[in-house]
C-alpha cells in the first residue's frame, strides 16, 4: 500500500516511491523538495523561519531554512541519493494579510524564500521550479515516482511542478 | 527564558483562562447585540501546544476557513484571531446583510468589509475587559481578512512565536449561535514577552 507521509509544521521527511510526500496548509512557510529521478528518493521540509542564527531558541532544526535543508540532504545521501542528481523545487511563502504598514514579520514568507534560495545555491542544488509568493495557502504533494510537486490552493487552482 | 510558557503555574494558567472568559464574555454579548440572537460561549481553554498542532485545534491545517487578524498594541502586544470555518463565514454574512440563509457563496468586498468589522468589534470588546481586568491599555490594529487553509493562516502567528519557542500559549474560545448556523474560534496569542506583563498585572507572578 503506497502511502501519503505527512510533514507537518517545522518538520522534515524522506521517503521512497511508491510513497509520496504532502504538507498540509503552507502559508508564509515554505516547503522544500527534493528529489532523485534515479532512485526515486525524495524529502520534503516544511520551514518556518529564515536563519536560525538570530533564532533565541534553535531546540528544533528542521523549523529555519539554514539548518533543515542540509539534514534534510543527509537524510536522502544516507538512504542512498546522489547529490548530483537531487533537484529541488520550493513552493509558499505567501503574505497571508496585507496591511498598509508592512513590518518585518509580516514580509516573513519572502525572506523565508530568499534565504531557502541562497542555501541550495550554498549547496549547489539545482532549483528547477518555484512557485513562491502571492497571499494564498498551498497544500504541496511530491510524488515520487515522477518527482512532480503538484500545488493545490483553494481558488488559485492546482499546478505541477 | 524563551519557553517559560512550559513552567506556567496550575494557578497562572487558571487567571489566564479567566481573563479568556471574562474577554470572550464581553465579545459574546458585543456578537449577540449585533446579530439580535443569542450567542453560546465554550468555557475557554488555555493551552501549551507545539506549533505544529495548534492548525487541528480548528479542524487541521487544510480545513477552509476565513480568519480576521488584528495586532494588539500596548504594553502587553500580541495577535487576535477570529476564524470561522468557510460556510459559517457565509452563513454569519446572510445574517449581517438581511439575506436569507444560503444566499453568499462569495464574499464582494462589502461582505468582507462586514466581517473584518465584526473581527474589529469583538476583538474591541475582548480587549477592552482585558484592559480593564489588568489595567494595562491595549488597542487594536485595523483587522485584516484572509479566506484560506487554516494552516496558512495560523502560519502568520506561528512564525512570530518561533522566533522565541516551540510551543504556543493559546487562549480560545468557542462561539456559536443558538442555531449552530455560525460557529467560530477566537483566538488571543500573547507575544512572548507579553505574558509576564500581564501575570504581574493581574497580580500572579508566582
Amino acid at each position: 500500500m503506497p502511502q501519503l507521509i505527512k510533514v507537518g509544521m517545522a518538520d522534515y521527511k524522506i521517503a521512497c516511491h511508491p510513497n509520496s510526500l504532502i504538507s498540509y496548509g503552507l502559508g508564509s512557510c515554505v516547503g522544500i523538495a527534493l528529489y532523485d529521478s534515479v532512485t526515486k528518493i525524495g524529502g520534503l521540509a516544511h520551514i518556518m523561519l529564515p536563519d536560525s542564527s538570530q533564532a533565541r531558541n534553535v531546540e528544533n532544526p528542521a523549523k529555519f531554512a539554514d539548518t533543515a535543508i542540509p539534514l534534510l540532504l543527509n537524510d536522502m545521501l544516507k538512504a542512498g541519493a546522489q547529490k548530483q542528481r537531487i533537484i529541488a523545487k520550493i513552493a509558499g511563502g505567501a503574505q497571508m494579510f496585507s496591511f498598509a504598514n508592512i513590518t518585518e514579520i509580516m514580509r516573513i514568507g519572502e525572506r523565508n524564500t530568499e534565504s531557502v534560495k541562497n542555501i541550495l545555491r550554498q549547496a549547489s542544488i539545482q532549483l528547477i521550479a518555484n512557485d513562491t509568493g502571492g497571499n494564498f495557502g498551498r497544500t504541496i504533494e511530491l510524488r515520487l515516482d515522477t518527482g512532480i510537486l503538484f500545488i493545490k490552493t483553494i481558488d488559485k487552482g492546482e499546478k505541477f511542478l | 527564558m524563551s519557553e517559560d510558557i512550559l513552567s506556567l503555574t496550575a494557578l497562572q494558567l487558571d487567571a489566564l483562562r479567566e481573563i479568556g472568559n471574562v474577554g470572550a464574555g464581553n465579545a459574546a454579548t458585543a456578537l449577540s447585540q449585533i446579530l439580535n440572537k443569542k450567542i453560546d460561549m465554550s468555557v475557554p481553554k488555555v493551552a501549551i501546544l507545539p506549533l505544529g498542532e495548534v492548525p487541528e485545534v480548528v479542524g487541521g491545517p487544510d480545513s477552509m476557513v476565513a480568519g480576521v487578524y488584528l495586532r494588539v498594541f500596548g504594553p502587553a502586544p500580541g495577535s487576535i484571531l477570529f476564524l470561522l470555518p468557510r460556510e459559517s463565514a457565509f452563513c454569519l454574512v446572510d445574517m449581517l446583510m438581511g439575506k436569507e440563509h444560503g444566499t453568499t457563496q462569495l464574499l464582494n468586498s462589502m461582505d468582507e468589509s462586514a466581517l473584518m468589522e465584526i473581527g474589529n468589534i469583538l476583538a474591541g470588546a475582548y480587549l477592552n475587559a482585558l484592559s480593564f481586568f489588568t489595567k494595562l491599555t491595549l488597542l487594536p490594529s485595523i483587522p485584516a481578512l484572509a479566506l484560506d487553509m487554516a494552516g496558512a493562516i495560523l502560519s502568520v502567528i506561528l512564525i512570530q512565536l518561533g522566533q522565541m519557542g516551540d510551543h504556543a500559549l493559546v487562549i480560545e474560545t468557542e462561539f456559536s449561535t443558538e442555531s449552530k448556523g455560525v460557529s467560530g474560534h477566537f483566538f488571543l496569542i500573547p507575544d512572548p514577552g507579553s505574558l509576564s506583563t500581564i501575570l504581574s498585572a493581574i497580580g500572579v507572578t508566582e
